[in-house]
């Protein structure tokens, strides 16, 4: 500060020059870990549609469709992984979604803050099992219990049904805390509208609380899918086929996934490392994955404008 | 959650004729639409408020003044029975509608809140279309055609002096709307289940001066209709719309450092606000005080 006589001059206002240049570098600081975040995921997506292009190239696309996937043959039939996934996501949602669900709108909207206490932590703990584990315990528990209850024994040792209910189990922690969260956020001032007008609490959780909840919940089912979509572990463990399987269409017969398959060929092999058809192939299934995750989210998004009530 | 528990379990056929008691008092009107007599809310072990002993008449408007945490909206919260849904909250004493204890454990609290209405401080209009907000009462009662559904709609809105700002865009999203026009679509909400009293917590708190008129105008309207009593930290409000006055403060407990709610005084508003017997409410209503 100037002394007393020119006090309200300009001067004393003034940023002070350390000050400026601690705020430039802060404000570099932060822009260079945004740079380079943008910078890793541009040159994923580069090696990524690289190898995929050059896959697609060189493949006689007649390989592209045919009687199953065998990369190590030349065969590389796209479909089989395709249905592989569609069938393990679709088994693990319809585990995960009632389940997930339910389970967060009873800790939201039911539970005592006891219960509540007490049971939100060990769901989460859940979230925490490595999947290398629920791959076993599918091999160990699920299918010799569940799945063979349920078709009479006529499953095999390995198969997709049983993956799929691992990777639901998986899947439940996501849903639950994503959903049980939006659920929470529900301001309390529309719940006591509703009771106000004489609502039970049946009617206020899915009159009210789950309809304002409903982006949240979107979120919450995507981010499940993609999880479940992209579940290697279990899937690589439990379903079988790691060395390529014929086109299947019955869940309780070895299959294979999208990412399970990508996996097995890295396998310790060294015909697979390096070059060669079978090694771009995985990149060229990587690249159709990331382009079905996108489709996922953008759909997810625009579900959630259509459907969101703002509160 | 004892008091919530026995709140949810429906009313059994036995209490029906309590449900036909309950309106023929309505009409005699012989007995006040509420009596409490040595009322007192704890939140755990705090004693929010104690010793409210008053009368609530018929078809006109009970304001319930008095500074911070005097308890007035506990009070008002006991008529429709919204403390069950704080797990702490424990009631004690008598609160009487038309001559049945609130707190029987035969009463169903949702049935109460059927017949009691409530509009809240701030205004919280559903995320949803302004028709939606207004048929959900309707719906909850099993009102399904769409032609009631859309009467009810109409007059509602109607009453609540909405209709003419609203009925173009009925679709649109209630939270479109300006604050007083949310805050006269919550009353219209209320209207809508035909409630017989309408309890309303500082509903122009968060308003503007115009807004507040409004809304003072339109419970005039409908106070032939309902019984209303509203909570106000306004006191030329209560002095403008009310026909009888509670003042509550607030005393310094024996056993704690907490402060507890006390009903002061209890009269027509005139009297209230021109010679009131306690020198308490002269001190607040004059403006030395709160």
């Amino acid at each position: 500060m100037s002394s007393d006589t020119n006090r309200w001059e300009i001067g004393s206002l003034r940023l002070a020059p350390a000050r400026r240049r601690a705020d430039t570098r802060m404000r570099l600081i932060f822009s260079a870990a945004a740079v380079a975040t943008l910078a890793i995921s541009i040159l994923i997506i580069y090696t990524l549609v690289k190898d995929a292009w050059g896959f697609f190239i060189d493949v006689p696309k007649g390989d592209l469709w045919n009687i199953g996937w065998f990369p190590r043959r030349g065969i590389f039939d796209i479909k089989t992984l395709i249905l592989g996934t569609l069938m393990v996501t679709g088994i693990a949602m319809l585990i995960a979604v009632p389940l997930g669900l339910g389970v967060a709108i009873y800790l939201s909207e039911f539970a005592a803050p006891r219960v509540r206490r007490v049971l939100k932590p060990i769901i989460e703990v859940l979230a925490g099992i490595p999947s290398v584990v629920l791959g076993y315990f599918a091999i160990s528990f699920i299918n010799p219990n569940i799945i063979t209850a349920l078709v009479g024994g006529s499953n095999k040792a390995f198969n997709v049904a049983a993956a799929g209910v691992a990777v639901g189990i998986l899947t439940i922690p996501i849903i639950a805390s994503v959903s049980e969260d939006a659920l929470r956020a529900v301001p309390m001032a529309l719940r006591e509208a509703s009771y106000g007008l004489g609502a039970r609490r049946v009617s206020t959780t899915f009159r009210v609380v789950f309809p304002a909840a409903i982006s949240g919940i979107v979120a919450a089912l995507i981010l499940g899918i993609s999880r479940a979509i992209g579940e290697t572990m279990v899937v690589a463990i439990a379903a079988g086929a790691v060395g390529g399987g014929l086109f299947s269409t019955d869940p309780f017969q070895p299959g294979q996934t999208m990412t399970a398959a990508m996996a097995a060929l890295g396998f310790g092999s060294d015909q697979v490392a390096g070059s060669g058809l079978a090694f771009q192939s995985l990149f060229f299934i990587g690249f159709l994955l990331f382009v079905i995750t996108l489709v996922l989210n953008m759909i997810g998004d625009r579900l959630v404008r259509k459907v969101r009530e703002e509160y | 959650m004892p008091e919530l528990a026995s709140a949810l379990t429906p009313l059994r056929s036995s209490e029906n004729s309590r449900k036909v008691n309950m309106t023929e008092a309505a009409e005699t009107d012989q007995v006040p639409v509420f009596r409490t007599r040595g009322l007192a809310v704890y939140y755990g072990d705090f004693r929010a408020v104690r010793d409210v002993n008053l009368d609530v008449r018929g078809q006109e408007i009970t304001a319930f003044i008095g500074p911070s945490g005097c308890g007035k909206s506990t009070v008002l919260r006991c008529f429709d029975r919204m403390n069950d849904l704080i797990p702490s909250a424990r009631v004690e004493g008598s609160v009487e509608y038309h001559g049945i204890n609130l707190y029987d454990k035969a009463v169903d609290a949702v049935e109460v809140r059927r017949r009691v209405g409530m509009v809240f401080q701030k205004p919280n209009p559903f995320p949803k279309s302004i028709y939606d907000n207004l048929a959900f009462g309707p719906r909850l009662n099993g009102i399904k055609k769409k032609n009631e559904l859309d009467e009810i709609v109409e007059s509602s809105l109607k009453r609540a002096a909405l209709w003419d700002e609203v009925k173009d865009r009925l679709k649109a999203s209630a939270m479109g709307l300006s604050g007083g026009q949310q805050q006269r679509l919550c009353i219209a909400r209320c209207i809508a289940v035909e409630p017989d009293v309408i309890l309303m917590d500082e509903p122009c708190s968060a308003l503007d001066p115009i807004a507040t008129a409004r809304i003072e105008d339109l419970m005039q309207e409908i106070k032939r209709d309902f019984t209303i009593i509203i909570v106000t930290h306004n006191m030329q409000q209560a002095a403008r719309v009310s026909d009888r006055t509670a003042f509550f403060t607030t005393e310094v407990n024996n056993e704690s450092d907490r402060r507890t709610g006390v009903l002061v005084e209890f009269d027509l508003t005139q009297k209230m606000f021109s010679r009131p017997s306690d020198e308490r409410t002269e001190a607040y209503v004059t403006g030395r005080f709160g």
